[in-house]
């Protein structure tokens, strides 16, 4: 492992380098990462998981340009993030649908707010829709969706603005277990179909591994990369892969990884 | 400037983890299976209206009951008019001209008073709720103003404004934009963060943010103090014109009191009630139309 050189990060989709923040907390500064640096590269799918409070989240807002690191920065296509962006499609774990519009105007809101012209908004949205098989309720407000049907919508939401990178924070954490299976094995047939480059933040270890190219593990208190665990399945990943020996093994791997961490040894840096 | 982020009470709650419906998604399946896939939305209640007709019922029940409860306690040696005593009265009013020229004179200053304090506090909501620098200036004078009810001030505004309609007017304006105001204001800030970082990832700029989620976000928040604003600006009304007016309900129920002409008393109270009813219910229409994509529990 070596750490980013600008030769190698122009290669890399997202490119991490030493990205540090603080926050003010009670008076004490907390440090939510400390000296972070990854890269990823095009059409990767990464997730990554750790115990609360490892700044995983705060990684992503910093990816999404909410936030801004305190010192080191975020590079997406070789150039540092200063804000939000069309080419970053964010997913929430909240859904963060607006309640007031139907399905087909939540989708087509990105399009609107950049100026695409209605027949083209009304084609793309569509498109997305059906992609995650919402064509029933387009017209349907929020409120009358189930959790994973508005967890569908936002992805088709974020789909619509054609991002090349897709950043989601534990979009399936507040779904139950089937459904949650359900929509990993669709969100990797549609990634398969769409290919982005992929950051998933999550905090279920079997979820980690079976979405992802590489498992970033996180460890708290600061927050920082503790491990990197390639995850060399095959995709598409089936129901044989997630009950094979392999998955297994790897599972157990990225377990011990997140809930046996050693105090202090920070693996600090990740590279590709 | 920057954006006032905090004092923020959630209105709503969060969505998303009360979740029950064991939902098999069917994103693409197969797409003959799409249609039954059990993704289906919320199923309303049945039962609804059984439990809405009984409630009607009881209403109803309760109304007349009321009225008989009045109508005896009248034939029973307290000094009220019967309820036939006081529809002749109505009618006896109308036919002079004199009951429609109070409507239409209290109804005015209502209206004129409530929409223009309408109209100007939801402006000053937003701007205080988005920009720190204008909450700092109205915010003093708001929260001083909100503890003096409006009517402790018609003695002032009368010495300065005299016995016109303006006064009136002018304290109405006061009840109802107060209430607004305020109501408008935490609406604003009570705006979900999330909904706001979502528009933003999407491309949104603040104006755009502003327009298209912060204003239909905070709308059950200003048609909330829109309600309460209207109930401040009938009971200021009455108060109102019981101190100086020429024409009005509470001005004919003041003269009717020095004759003690129950009946007219009566006439004005029930009117006032009922006129208070019918644009509250006006308002409650407006608010299911333009919030019913509400989460309600």
């Amino acid at each position: 492992m070596t750490t980013t050189n600008p030769a190698t990060a122009t290669a890399a989709k997202i490119s991490v380098r030493e990205v540090t923040k603080t926050f003010p907390l009670k008076g004490e500064e907390f440090t939510a990462l400390d000296r972070v640096s990854i890269d990823i590269a095009d059409n990767e799918f990464v997730t990554v998981v750790g115990p609360s409070g490892c700044g995983k989240s705060t990684l992503m807002n910093v990816l999404a340009g909410l936030e801004t690191p305190t010192s080191g920065e975020a590079l997406v296509d070789g150039r540092a993030v200063s804000g939000p962006g069309p080419e970053r499609g964010v997913i929430f774990q909240q859904y963060a649908l607006f309640p007031w519009l139907s399905v087909r105007k939540n989708v087509e809101f990105g399009l609107k707010v950049n100026g695409v012209p209605k027949a083209q908004r009304r084609e793309r949205a569509e498109h997305f829709i059906e992609m995650v098989g919402l064509q029933q309720f387009a017209d349907a407000l929020p409120k009358m969706l189930s959790g994973g049907m508005k967890q569908r919508c936002a992805i088709a939401r974020a789909y619509a603005v054609n991002p090349s990178i897709l950043l989601m924070d534990e979009p399936f954490g507040a779904l139950d277990a089937l459904t949650r299976v359900k929509l990993q094995e669709q969100l990797l047939e549609t990634w398969s179909r769409e290919k982005r480059t992929v950051m998933f933040i999550t905090h279920d270890v079997d979820e980690a591994v079976f979405l992802a190219n590489r498992v970033v593990v996180m460890a708290a208190r600061p927050g920082r990369i503790y491990d990197v665990i390639d995850v060399d399945l095959p995709y598409p990943r089936t129901e044989d892969v997630r009950l094979s020996p392999e998955f297994g093994e790897l599972r157990n791997r990225v377990w011990h990884a997140v809930y046996h961490q050693e105090p202090g040894v920070a693996a600090g840096t990740a590279s590709h | 400037m920057a954006r006032v982020s905090t004092m923020g009470q959630r209105s709503q709650p969060a969505t998303g983890t009360e979740e029950t419906a064991v939902v098999v998604d069917g994103m693409r399946t197969s797409a003959i299976t799409a249609v039954d896939d059990g993704g289906s939305p919320r199923r309303r209640r049945s039962g609804g209206m059984g439990k809405r007709t009984k409630l009607l019922v009881l209403n109803a029940v309760s109304i007349i009951g009321g009225i008989a409860i009045w109508w005896l306690l009248a034939l029973n040696g307290f000094q009220l008019p019967t309820p036939p005593e006081v529809v002749e009265k109505a009618i006896q009013l109308w036919n002079a001209g004199i009951l429609q020229e109070d409507i239409l004179a209290s109804l005015g200053r209502v209206l004129a008073g409530f929409l223009l304090g309408s109209a100007a506090a939801i402006p000053v909501g937003f701007l205080m709720g988005w920009y720190t620098v204008a909450r700092g200036l109205f915010e003093p004078w708001i929260q001083f103003f909100r503890t003096i009810p409006p009517l402790a001030l018609l003695p002032l505004v009368l010495v300065l404004l005299g016995i016109g309609e303006i006064p009136k007017i002018v304290v109405i304006f006061l009840a109802a934009f107060l209430a607004c105001v305020i109501s408008t204001y935490q609406g604003v800030v009570s705006v979900d963060k999330t909904l706001i970082n979502a528009a933003r990832v999407l491309g949104a700029k603040d104006g755009t943010i502003f327009a298209r989620v912060v204003v239909p976000a905070s709308t059950p928040f200003i048609l909330v103090g829109m309600r309460v604003g209207l109930g401040s600006a009938w009971a200021t009304l009455v108060a109102a014109e019981l101190l100086a007016a020429q024409a009005g309900l509470g001005r004919r129920m003041q003269e009717a009191q020095i004759y003690y002409d129950l009946a007219t008393i009566f006439v004005g109270i029930v009117l006032i009630g009922i006129l208070g009813l019918v644009m509250d219910r006006l308002l409650l229409f407006a608010e299911t139309k333009l919030t019913g994509w509400q989460e309600r529990r």
